[in-house]
């Protein structure tokens, strides 16, 4: 297939898997927010959410004051950030227009759809009305365009260009919320002696886990109290965890191997080797040298992925 | 202005409806009010759903606007589509062999048919054409000719208005209008025996495929679009995807040893047919407009090869142009030695003194186009203009009076169509489309568009107009 197309296929994915990333920390986010919570917790929950981003600076830039209203605006509604849901979407059906005829109509309309939808729903005010149930709403959007294309269309390079960009992306975004959220706890290590901090513990982990819809997955795997270390876990390491980053990696691989082409052997050993790292790795040793260390090599590895990607299929060499 | 008296397409003066649109007028009025509304609602819906829109050129912020679709088809009657099928074949029969003769012999200029200057001092003709062989002698694989229905309620007679050689457009909204109409009122569509427009792009396919370059068997065909922020670009898309074929852009393709490449995931590959709908100054950047980014270098050097198939060819433009216009008649006999079947509308040509004294002093009927204009751009209809804009325009056509043609201003036939207060009739036209590769063909109707401007006598949708579905009834 054309590269260019495989490239506005493999963004559109990323743009819309990433807009559904947002929609679930900021939904995780604004429920924290209804427990108890001391000004200096909110901030600070507000910082992580734009932490995770790496958005603070461009954040801060602009002087507003540090609040929900204005958080929320920015990571959802504004189209001078590049990375608000506003503009994911955009993108994504700006990547989807470019290549409409290799979509099907039904996925060519449901991402279209849901631009012209969000435009609507933000002109609502659904924004500060219920922001719940437009995470919801766009959640169930991204569910409805991947299930819609795995529904529809022809499984050739066109559709593993797509998934590769979704498992991509979904690593990526995974990573970011478990390093954020941990630095977050170590920042502020909680007593648990003390039985307050301990049901602030248990809220805090319950809630990444909701982020990742994996609180019910993590009941019935532990069938046991919620730790950092099984949440570290079951995000990271289980891979029938559909949004850990095994599962994500696996995701990558396969795809990989169904593109695979002349050029790249390179691409999937590389794939393979961070795969095989996670495969055989086990928590107390990630935690020996620093889940953030970890994560960090981990993400500049990924990035690294994405841009061999398009060396090797996008960007291919003249003749 | 006078509302001119016109052909109205569903009914006679006396108030009674032509038999072609008898079944349809006795189910419209059974319909209620609120149920065509709802219907209206449903078709913008779906449009916009569907992305059916065109950007508006220039708009780099990707402004898309829905082209009004109109509920009330345009109906033509089986011996009416007869005659103008039989005619539409004759005359792109005559463009093409007018064009293979142009860049060859030139003939039809040693007979004395065509004056050398009409050609020569055409900006559309293209020198680097000269001696260059395309297959099967086809440069307009693809015509859209605009055809006019005038004249008084009797004898209602069409006349083509202006063909289109280079890259016509509108075909996509032929598709997608029949498309509605059966989603909204299938009903229709049991009770009447409407000719199918669906396999278009397996014609043009077919037409494509038989045009490649000699010796290939089985031609990798593209569609080369200037990109998505080109007005026409959904039907770009929608071409490639209904024919199963890529959809490129400039920086897709590119030129080695001596063929044509696009970029592939799996490396190049070679292609052999290229449907483009860029113009021609802006197809290869060696060659014409240098600025241009969106063509391919050093794609001319292989077209003049033989070795990729350009669909439309290069320099088509020159048959096609307004001052060629009125030498179509000329050349159906010319070539074919027959009886042109369509009319031309009667064209006084400005260049020609006796014409041009003749035109300023008509001006307030004439309808005046520039010869190179298009989109409706650039003219002026007589009857419709204040005496402020006749006397700016005599201005210009003095000043510069090759540059302009002019006709009497056609009434236009009408045919009902949803307005704000009703239902009111409105002037429209006809595009059909004829595929030419290893036959001519084309499929029963067109695009037709309506002016939705009470009086208004310009259909283009850069001008507000808007389309109907349009049916042959079959025989």
């Amino acid at each position: 297939m054309l590269s260019r197309t495989a490239d506005h296929l493999f963004w559109m994915a990323r743009y819309m898997e990433r807009a559904e990333n947002t929609a679930r920390m900021l939904d995780v986010t604004m429920q924290a927010r209804l427990l108890p919570q001391s000004h200096n917790q909110e901030n600070r929950s507000l910082r992580a959410v734009l932490r995770i981003s790496e958005l603070e600076p461009a954040f801060l830039e602009r002087g507003e004051p540090l609040t929900q209203e204005s958080v929320l605006r920015f990571l959802v509604s504004d189209p001078r950030n590049p990375s608000s849901i506003y503009c994911f979407l955009q993108a994504a059906r700006e990547n989807a227009r470019a290549v409409r005829g290799t979509l099907t109509t039904e996925a060519w309309e449901t991402v279209n759809s849901t631009w012209l939808k969000f435009t609507q729903l933000l002109k609502d005010d659904l924004l500060a009305i219920d922001p719940g149930s437009l995470f919801e709403w766009v959640k169930y959007r991204s569910h409805l365009s991947r299930g819609v294309t795995t529904g529809t269309a022809y499984h050739d390079d066109a559709y593993f260009f797509t998934r590769l960009g979704t498992f991509l992306e979904r690593a990526d975004n995974t990573a970011r919320i478990l390093d954020v959220r941990f630095l977050d706890a170590e920042r502020e290590p909680r007593d648990l002696s003390d039985s307050s901090a301990q049901l602030e513990d248990f809220y805090y982990w319950t809630s990444i886990l909701s982020s990742v819809s994996a609180l019910e997955i993590y009941r019935k795997v532990y069938r046991d109290v919620v730790t950092s270390d099984r949440v570290i876990d079951l995000l990271m390491l289980n891979r029938s965890m559909p949004r850990s980053l095994l599962a994500a990696l696996d995701g990558v691989c396969d795809n990989l191997k169904k593109l695979r082409n002349d050029y790249s052997h390179d691409c999937e050993r590389e794939a393979g080797k961070l795969r095989a790292e996670l495969q055989y790795a086990d928590i107390p040793q990630i935690l020996e040298g620093g889940l953030h260390a970890y994560l960090t090599q981990f993400l500049a590895r990924v990035y690294e992925l994405g841009n061999r990607v398009s060396e090797t299929f996008l960007l291919l060499p003249v003749a | 202005m006078v509302p001119m008296r016109s052909y109205n397409e569903m009914q006679r003066e006396s108030g009674d409806v032509r038999a072609h649109y008898d079944r349809f007028c006795q189910w419209l009025s059974r319909q209620p009010g609120e149920t065509m509304a709802r219907k209206r609602a449903e078709a913008d819906l779906v449009f916009r759903r569907v992305g059916i829109t065109f950007a508006v050129d220039g708009d780099l912020s990707g402004t898309e606007r829905l082209i009004p679709f109109d509920l009330i088809p345009r109906i033509i009657p089986p011996d009416e589509w007869q005659m103008l099928q039989n005619g539409l074949r004759q005359r792109v029969k005559a463009l093409n062999m007018f064009l293979h003769d142009v860049y060859h012999q030139q003939n039809i200029i040693r007979a004395g048919v065509i004056p050398a200057e009409q050609i020569y001092t055409n900006a559309q003709y293209r020198p680097e054409m000269q001696g260059v062989d395309v297959p099967r002698d086809i440069y307009a694989h693809i015509a859209g000719i605009d055809m006019v229905r005038a004249g008084d309620d009797e004898s209602g007679a069409f006349y083509v208005l202006e063909d289109n050689l280079r890259v016509p457009s509108g075909v996509s909204y032929m598709l997608e209008n029949r498309k509605m109409t059966m989603r909204l009122f299938p009903e229709l569509f049991v009770q009447n025996r409407i000719a199918p427009v669906a396999h278009y792009p397996d014609l043009l396919l077919e037409s494509l495929r038989s045009a490649a370059p000699p010796g290939v068997d089985n031609p990798t065909v593209v569609v080369l679009t200037p990109g998505m922020y080109n007005s026409a670009y959904f039907e770009h898309a929608f071409l490639a995807q209904q024919m199963g074929v890529e959809l490129v852009e400039g920086k897709d393709l590119f030129v080695d040893d001596n063929s044509v490449f696009m970029r592939t995931t799996h490396g190049p590959q070679r292609v052999d047919v290229i449907y483009r709908r860029l113009d021609d100054d802006f197809l290869d950047p060696l060659a014409f407009r240098n600025d241009s980014a969106l063509g391919v270098p050093g794609l001319l050097s292989v077209y003049r090869a033989g070795r990729v198939v350009l669909a439309n060819a290069l320099g088509t433009g020159v048959a096609d142009d307004k001052s060629i216009y009125p030498f179509v008649p000329d050349m159906i006999q010319f070539y074919l030695g027959e009886q042109p079947i369509l009319n031309n509308v009667p064209t006084y040509q400005c260049r020609k003194p006796e014409d041009l004294s003749y035109v300023l002093a008509h001006l307030p009927e004439l309808v005046v186009k520039e010869v190179h204009g298009a989109g409706g751009y650039g003219m002026l209809v007589g009857p419709a203009s204040t005496k402020a804009e006749i006397e700016s325009f005599r201005a210009r056509l003095i000043a510069r009076p090759h540059g302009y043609i002019a006709q009497p201003t056609l009434a236009l036939s009408s045919c009902p169509t949803f307005v704000e207060s009703g239902i009111a009739p409105r002037h429209i036209d006809l595009r059909p489309f004829v595929l030419s590769g290893k036959n001519v063909s084309m499929v029963a109707g067109g695009l037709t568009r309506v002016a939705l401007r009470e009086g208004s006598l310009v259909v283009n949708s850069s001008q507000g107009g808007g389309t109907k579905d349009t049916w042959v009834i079959e025989k």
